[in-house]
This record gives structure tokens, C-alpha cells and sequence, in this order.
């Protein structure tokens, strides 16, 4: 059957990428006219779809799964816009189907926001899902944290193959408990590195107090990161333990290492293709960070890195991922929609870190309320200057020779890479 | 834990002592953001903070001089429920000798008589504020302004889905021009009751309004010594901030 609403998507795709305008207006042409169009192009695909949601680290670990997928032989379409709403999905898959909707690919492994991931699956039920955690992040938009697990849970009883779990998160873990049909696989830490992940429920909790009594003993995980070194990884998969070299810094990032492992061998092993572990470790050995997820860039022949802060575990995350030493400083909040509205979770981080060097940048439209967090926390204060543009100049101009580092929030790390693309290479994206 | 440090002057002009209620469990909003800023804003003064954490199970704090609560999840109401409730006595007597305490969301509904959920269930409060609150779909989120006239204009920002009506025993913080507030049909925000401060706003509430936090200070430095002296914080970053967040839009 030949259908009209795919050439017009296609038509309003290129109107509007020769205008400059958003990723999403397509989709949402396509979404209006012809809702069945996601269904028909991805249920059709022979691996069918996988969809990668939680709070924190969503990109990166789609980025991973991809490249791992690729490794395989396996063709994949995924929304590498960044675009991690429905509409981008249907926007991202204008761009790849051909006039007649056809898709020409193995497998769609996509990044889905949690709210809108559940009204994704209410139309094409995946065949895998990886959830990652549930985490303190735009409580303005889903209301509490149980709420958002509660979305999570969604998917999962939507999928129709496997479900891939966070052994380490218990909102994650527990939703094991409320599937029947599906398949449930785990990746997992090793006991040692689990300090490095401060999760909500013991932000507060005094350091060292014992874990609840009443928690079941840990499921048997598919993949396990045993040990992270300045360039390597550990894991353990299949009874034994590899070594690997990373490219990618950060335990966070490292840890969805472990989650992208065990969503690939899943798609693998499930279908013709039985994973080919040698090729897999190279391809996620050479995986780079996604945009702004602790992505080094060149400026003035020094190194600048861009960590995405988006909630206070992230942002604590980031601070002990980064260390502060011989780096300049700066730190970009926006309160825009998706940045998260209220300010209340910078108060949930700690900036003692940050005490010895101080922070040399203050941006973006809550930069004040940045500075009066730092205050409290001693943390000295080079400049405040709310518009971003002339603040990162003045930053790159008087961090002059030191490598620097800039955590920003989503919107504010959108804004520095469109000034960055003036002066060095970068992705932008829009 | 006391905390001397950069700021603090050399002399101490007593001890204040800042009990937090349950941050285990009810820590959902930057609620730190309010104990850090009493910790540090006594040392401004000159005085030598003591901060102590209060949760489930715990001995009660003796000598409490300033109380705060946040706000939790239905899950973390419904672990504290119970434990609050046996400490309705002591919490009631020192709100009636005039103990300051600043509670918000979660702690403002459950310090009130009740809170009726959506499904009608009836949570009991320990009934230091004639406040009674009624769960309902209607999610009130975003930012907010307060006119009120102890503190002067009050910033901060909303998201809940209780909704709360006073009685004839308290009066309101204040009115809000922008935002929702207590509720969705009077057009006032927050409860005040003696030395109480209770409010739905979070950002954390205490950081831009330094008003507040030094009421809380100065209330608990006459009621334990007789006089409050004042020292001098630098209030300059939470000018600013007040500033650029009284322009931020809804």
C-alpha cells in the first residue's frame, strides 16, 4: 500500500532542516496524519526494537548498543538526533526510510525519554528494553521518583522478548517482580565500586550505615563490571573475566558499559547471529563519549570537556568522576523545560570538591543561584555573567594555557556548543 | 557536628542547636539546602551552630532550638506516619513555647489535622497547625511568588498535588501574584502559627530568603539567651538570585 504521508514527512523534513528549524517538526506531520506509520516501518524489522530508557545515561549507552550492534554485522537504526521523544523518533526515521517507508535495517535500537518512551510502547511494543536507573531528575514534570519507576515499569510489561535491568538500582530491580511473560536479564557491579554510586536513598544517610536488612540477595547478572582503571574496564560475563581498554571516562559511563554489553548479547544470541565476543570488546573499546557526556574537545591547544549535569546524582557523579585538579572551572545552569525548573537539586549536591581551585565561570539564567550555592559552601567565585556567550569567552580568554572543564545543564550545553562550533570542531546538534 | 570556619567570627555568642526531622526520609527537594543555610547563617552571626539529624527510631534531640522538615514522596510519609505520630507531644509543646521551626510541603501537610488522599483514606497529622489537606489529581508545579508582609516579597517554587485550607488558628504566610500556593481557589501561601514558618515552597526556600532564616535564627537566639545580636552576612549573591528568579517565568 502506498501511502502519501511518508513523501509529505519527507517533504517537511527537508523544508524544514533548509530552514534550520527543529529535529521534531516532521514527525510530528507524520505522527498527525498517518499514526500508524512507527508501528508498520519497525515491527517489520527482523531483530525488531529495543528501547533504552532511565534517567542518566540514556545517550551514551544508546551510542554503545549501537556500536556494538554495528560490530556484529547487524544494520541499525536509532534517533542519533538526541531527539528522545516520539516525534524525534518518527522525525529520526523520515530521514532513513526510502519514499515507499521501507526501512533498511536489522534492528531500531532507540533512546526514550521515560514519559514519552510509555506512550512509544503503547504503539510499537519493543522486543527488548534496557532500563537503566531511577533517579532524582525534572521531578517538576513526573512528580516523585516512584512515579517515574512506575513509568519504567511500563515499558517492561510492554516488551514483548527481554528485559534488561539495573541489578544495583532497587526501583530498577524490582520491577523484575511484576513481569510474567518476558525474559529478565541483569548487569551488575561489584560490590567494591558500588560506594562510587550514591544513589537518592542514602544521599542523606550517614556514610557507612548498613545496607536495609530486608533486601533479597542479589540476582545472578548477565554482565558485571568488576574493576575500572584510568583506561580499562573488568568485566565478567560467561564465567570468566576480561579486560578491556576504554576510551570512555567516567565509572557512570563505564557502568552503562556493563548495560549496553548485556542488551547486546541478548539481541545476538536471540536471533541468527550468535555475538562474536572478540569484536564486541574492540567496538566498545573504541566507543568515544556521547555529546557533552564528559566529551573532550581542543581549544587553544588545551583540552575543554563538557560534562552534562542534569540531577544531583549526576552532577555528584560528574564532580567525582572529574576531579577538579589543575583544571579551570566553569558551570552553566538554565532553568528551561528541560533542564528541570526548580533549583531546589543543587542544594543536594556538594561542592567541597571544587574548594581548593574555586570555580573561575559562573552562566547561564540561574548562574546567581549557582553562586549562592557555592557561597554556602565555601567555594570561592571567579565571575558571574548570566549570558552565555560573552561568559564562556571570558572564560576561555582567562583560562588562557589551563585545560578546562565546563558542567552545564542541558540547554546551557546545547548554547556553549553552538559558541564552541565558531571556534573549534564540534557536533551540533539541534 | 559543629562548624567553625572562613566567616565565622572568633567568639561565639552561644550554641544553636538545628534539629532536622526525618532527612532520611523526607529529603525529596533540596530540604539540605534549608539546614545548611541555618548551620551556616548562626556562624555568620556569631553564633556556633549544632546541627543534628532526627529519624525513624531515633532518641528525640533534647534542647532543640530551631526544628526543620521537608517534603517526601507518599512512600516516605507513609514510613515516618507512625513514628511522628509518638512525637506529636513533644513537637506540640515546643511549638507552643514558641520554638521556631520552618516546615515544608510533606512535613506542613503532616503537621496539620489530616490528610484526606485522593481514594479518601484519612492520613492523621499531629494537629500543631489547624490546617487540613486534600489529595487531589491536579498537580500545582512551578514557580512562585509570595507577597507577605513579615518577610517581604517570598520566592521559591511549588510541586504538589496536596492541597491544603486553613483554619482560623493560623493565618497565611502570605498572597501570591504569581503561582498557586495553598490551594488552588484562595489565593494564599504557607501557614503561620507562633514561631512557626510553614510553606509549599522549595528552591530551597531558605537560600533566597535569607528573611526567613534569620527570623528562625534571631527568634531561637531570644528565646534561649534573652537577646539576638546580629552579625553581618554577606547577602550579595542572594540579592542577585532573588533578583533573576522573581523574572523567571512561571
Amino acid at each position: 500500500m502506498f501511502s502519501f504521508s511518508v513523501p509529505l514527512g519527507k517533504l517537511v523534513r527537508r523544508a524544514s532542516r533548509l530552514r534550520g528549524g527543529g529535529s521534531a517538526l516532521p514527525g510530528l506531520v507524520v505522527e498527525k496524519i498517518d499514526p500508524g506509520f512507527m508501528r508498520r516501518t519497525l515491527t517489520t524489522l527482523p531483530h525488531g526494537v529495543a528501547v533504552v530508557s532511565g534517567t542518566n545515561g540514556k545517550t551514551t549507552t544508546t551510542k554503545m548498543v549501537v556500536e556494538l550492534l554495528e560490530s556484529q554485522g547487524l544494520k541499525v537504526f536509532t534517533n542519533r538526533t538526541g531527539s528522545n521523544f516520539t516525534r524525534g523518533v518518527a522525525a529520526a526515521l523520515l530521514g532513513e526510510v526510502d519514499w515507499r517507508g521501507r526501512l533498511e535495517a536489522d534492528v531500531a535500537v532507540l533512546e526514550l525519554d521515560e514519559a514519552h518512551a510509555v506512550h512509544f510502547v503503547n504503539s510499537v511494543p519493543p522486543r527488548y528494553c534496557l532500563l537503566l536507573n531511577v533517579l532524582r531528575d525534572q521531578l517538576d514534570r513526573f512528580g516523585e521518583i516512584d512515579k517515574t519507576a512506575q513509568l519504567l515499569q511500563h515499558i517492561a510489561a510492554k516488551t514483548t522478548g527481554t528485559v534488561v535491568l539495573n541489578r544495583e538500582d532497587p526501583r530498577v530491580a524490582r520491577i523484575a517482580e511484576t513481569l510474567t511473560g518476558q525474559e529478565v536479564r541483569y548487569f551488575g557491579l561489584d560490590d567494591s565500586l558500588l560506594a562510587t554510586f550514591p544513589n537518592d536513598d542514602d544521599m542523606r544517610a550517614a556514610p557507612g550505615s548498613p545496607a536495609p536488612a530486608d533486601l533479597p540477595e542479589k540476582p545472578a547478572a548477565d554482565v558485571v563490571l568488576r574493576k575500572v582503571g584510568a583506561d580499562s574496564a573488568e568485566f565478567e560475563y560467561d564465567g570468566g573475566r576480561v579486560t578491556t581498554g576504554m576510551k570512555l571516562r567516567g565509572v557512570y559511563n563505564i557502568f552503562n558499559a556493563a548495560a549496553a554489553l548485556t542488551l547486546a548479547r541478548s539481541i545476538c544470541g536471540g536471533g541468527a547471529v550468535d555475538a562474536d565476543h572478540a569484536t564486541l570488546l574492540q567496538a566498545l573499546s573504541q566507543v568515544a563519549p556521547a555529546f557533552g557526556r564528559g566529551e573532550s574537545l581542543t581549544v587553544d591547544g588545551q583540552p575543554l570537556d563538557l560534562v552534562l549535569v542534569k540531577n544531583p546524582s549526576g552532577f555528584r557523579l560528574g564532580l567525582k568522576s572529574f576531579p577538579a585538579g589543575g583544571y579551570a572551572t566553569m558551570i552553566a545552569i538554565n532553568d528551561n523545560y528541560a533542564d528541570g525548573r526548580d533549583m531546589s537539586w543543587l542544594w543536594d549536591v556538594e561542592f567541597d570538591s571544587l574548594r581548593e581551585g574555586g570555580v573561575d565561570q559562573l552562566t547561564g539564567s540561574r548562574a546567581y543561584d549557582m553562586a549562592l550555592r557555592l557561597q554556602y559552601d565555601d567555594v570561592r567565585i571567579g565571575a558571574v555573567e548570566t549570558e552565555i556567550a560573552p561568559a564562556l569567552a571570558a572564560f576561555i580568554r582567562e583560562a588562557q594555557g589551563k585545560p578546562k572543564r565546563i558542567f552545564c545543564t542541558y540547554t546551557a550545553m546545547l548554547a556553549i556548543r553552538r559558541e564552541l562550533s565558531k571556534i573549534t570542531t564540534v557536533e551540533v546538534v539541534s | 557536628m559543629s562548624q567553625a570556619g572562613p566567616g565565622y567570627p572568633d567568639e561565639s555568642k552561644g550554641t544553636i542547636k538545628v534539629a532536622q526531622l526525618y532527612p532520611r526520609d523526607m529529603n525529596i527537594y533540596g530540604d539540605w539546602g534549608n539546614a545548611l543555610v541555618l548551620q551556616r547563617r548562626i556562624g555568620w552571626h556569631g553564633y556556633t551552630p549544632e546541627l543534628v539529624e532526627y529519624n525513624v527510631g531515633d532518641d528525640f534531640p533534647q534542647d532543640v532550638d530551631i526544628i526543620v522538615g521537608g517534603g517526601g514522596q507518599d512512600s516516605g510519609q507513609l514510613v515516618i506516619q507512625d513514628d511522628l505520630q509518638s512525637r506529636a507531644g513533644v513537637l506540640k509543646d515546643l511549638a507552643e513555647d514558641g520554638a521556631p521551626m520552618l516546615l515544608i510541603c510533606g512535613l506542613y501537610q503532616l503537621f496539620g489535622r489530616f490528610f484526606k488522599t485522593r481514594t479518601g483514606a484519612i492520613i492523621p497529622g499531629i494537629g500543631v497547625l489547624d490546617v487540613e489537606t486534600h489529595g487531589t489529581d491536579e498537580r500545582l508545579i512551578g514557580n512562585v511568588k509570595v507577597s507577605t508582609p513579615e518577610f517581604g516579597e517570598v520566592l521559591g517554587y511549588e510541586n504538589h498535588s496536596g492541597q491544603t485550607t486553613l483554619g482560623s488558628g493560623v493565618r497565611p504566610l502570605g498572597t501570591v501574584p504569581k503561582g498557586t500556593g495553598n490551594n488552588s481557589s484562595d489565593g494564599h501561601e504557607g501557614a503561620r502559627y507562633r514561631n512557626i514558618v510553614a510553606s509549599y515552597l522549595h528552591g530551597s526556600l531558605l537560600p533566597k530568603n535569607p528573611a526567613i532564616a534569620d527570623f528562625l535564627i534571631r527568634t531561637a537566639a531570644e528565646r534561649k539567651y534573652g537577646t539576638f545580636v546580629p552579625g553581618n552576612p554577606d547577602d550579595r549573591y542572594a540579592e542577585l538570585a532573588r533578583e533573576h528568579a522573581a523574572r523567571r517565568p512561571r
